[in-house]
């Protein structure tokens, strides 16, 4: 691949894509920055579906690394002494570069979906676990004791009460967790062709910028509006979230 | 599990080839870390100071943590070209939001009343940000940098597809290198980045503040120090 950049000109001859239209005068032929008519012929058979790859991606990873993380946080608010090493432990994954680690996945679960996946809910860990955590404990002393005097049992109490309560921090965790995954997911495909990376990796190796510059453009956006979605999700469903930080 | 050892034994081979590919990756990770502290730590320190532009200073971060490193790169091929610098501007980019948030959230945050009474000891607005406000800021500080610090040199490894050199010219290579060379280059660089990582944990330990790191009343020996100073 290194080699192919290097003569990245002579390439360029020979890849430049299949858009035979609009001769050599051809916004392609030129290689400009950015084409638009190629991009609007290619949405139906490269973008679309790549998109699509990328948001199950991002939603299976966001999904099972919640599951993972909420049983972790609940270990951790039960028994405090665990709290550390299970931060250390997701700190450490988080902290392994994604490239690396979707190739280290490679001998264990192979060229599959599954080591990308696996690879994301690793770095889904960290964050999810400790903004769990922290929604939990904010939960004020006389606000549990009320719910003790009520006679909730501490199951109740947890889900009807503590839960609830630190959704706002959750929703945060979610937030970040699924623009960090969509960012990553871009990575892993260099090991499966799935997903928006699909194309940016195809498409850096040859010097036609439009393929690579629209699907790093789809990833931002499909970062930014997960984002906004998330954020707007926060504001209907805790809508004393934003008194009790005025507070 | 062959793979791996083979990867052990690879990492024995090349050892020397590893060492110049990670060196060229910390110096390509310093070189926008550097730029990005240039840039973001000043801001990102006055606008704590003024207490102002929180909403910039936090949704640059928030838009920020939301791009994608590959895009950024990619997208900063198409713009500028390949090449060290290039990819370097692009790392740069990455790098600015998390430093100035930090800055700014690490100044905003500093206890009011220490300012005050820096104030009315007859410091200058800028010697109270620089005798009082940075030292009490400088934990938080670095953190944002360790943050940064930890993701460029992660995400420096993509370089090696933009012509910036680095371990990604092996992670990324498995045509000539083999999957023993690609494991073994994975391992060293996530060593590498644990490594970072401590380093900065251990530097931002040694330039908290004693009365800090003690947990200490924040006020009280600070404003002493600062006394003491003037």
């Amino acid at each position: 691949m290194i080699h192919a950049l290097a003569t990245k000109a002579v390439v360029a001859q020979t890849v430049i894509p299949d858009f035979g239209g609009g001769g050599a005068n051809s916004c392609v032929r030129q290689d400009k920055l950015f084409c638009w008519d190629w991009f609007s012929a290619h949405w139906g058979n490269t973008f679309q579906p790549a998109l699509i790859d990328h948001v199950k991606l991002t939603l299976i990873a966001v999904g099972i690394g919640f599951v993972i993380s909420f049983a972790l946080a609940l270990v951790a608010y039960r028994y405090v002494r665990l709290e550390t090493p299970i931060t250390l432990l997701t700190g450490l994954l988080f902290t392994i570069p994604s490239a690396a680690l979707f190739q280290l996945l490679v001998p264990i679960t192979g060229l599959t979906t599954t080591t990308v996946e696996v690879a994301l809910v690793s770095y889904t860990l960290l964050i999810l676990f400790r903004n769990i955590v922290v929604g939990l404990r904010g939960v004020s002393e006389e606000v549990r004791e009320a719910a003790r005097g009520m006679g909730l049992t501490r199951a109740q109490t947890l889900f009807r009460v503590e839960l609830p309560l630190a959704v706002p921090e959750i929703l945060a965790g979610i937030q970040v967790a699924t623009v960090t995954v969509i960012s990553l997911a871009t990575v892993g495909a260099f090991i499966v062709d799935e997903g928006l990376g699909g194309p940016i990796f195809k498409a850096l190796q040859t010097s036609f910028n439009t393929e690579f510059i629209a699907a790093g453009a789809l990833t931002t956006l499909l970062a930014v509006i997960a984002y906004l979605l998330i954020a707007g999700a926060q504001r209907v469903l805790t809508p004393w979230a934003g008194r009790s930080v005025a507070r | 599990m062959n793979d791996f050892k083979d990867a052990i034994t690879f990492i024995g081979d090349n050892s020397s080839l590893l060492v110049d590919k990670s060196v060229e990756q910390l110096l390509l990770a310093a070189a926008a870390i550097g730029v990005a502290l240039v840039i973001a730590i000043p801001l990102g320190l006055w606008l704590g100071h003024l207490h102002r532009g929180a909403w910039l200073a936090i949704n640059v971060s928030n838009v920020g943590r939301a791009l994608p490193s590959l895009a950024v790169i990619a997208i900063g091929i198409g713009v500028l070209g390949l090449g060290f610098t290039n990819v370097m501007l692009a790392l740069v980019v990455l790098a600015v939001p998390p430093l100035l948030t930090n800055a700014y959230v690490a100044v905003d945050g500093v206890d009011r009343e220490a300012v005050e009474a820096a104030r009315g000891m007859g410091m200058s607005e800028l010697q109270v940000l620089l005798r009082v406000e940075l030292p009490l800021a400088l934990p938080l500080l670095f953190a944002g940098i360790r943050t940064a610090a930890v993701y460029v040199v992660s995400t420096a490894i993509l370089a090696a597809l933009a012509g910036g050199g680095g371990l990604g010219e092996i992670i990324f290579n498995q045509a000539s290198y083999r999957l023993p060379g690609v494991l073994a280059a994975a391992m060293w660089v996530s060593g590498l980045a644990l490594l970072v990582e401590g380093l900065f944990a251990l530097i931002q330990r040694l330039v908290t503040p004693a009365g800090l790191r003690r947990g200490a009343p924040e006020v009280g020996p600070v404003v002493e120090t600062a006394g003491t100073r003037k």
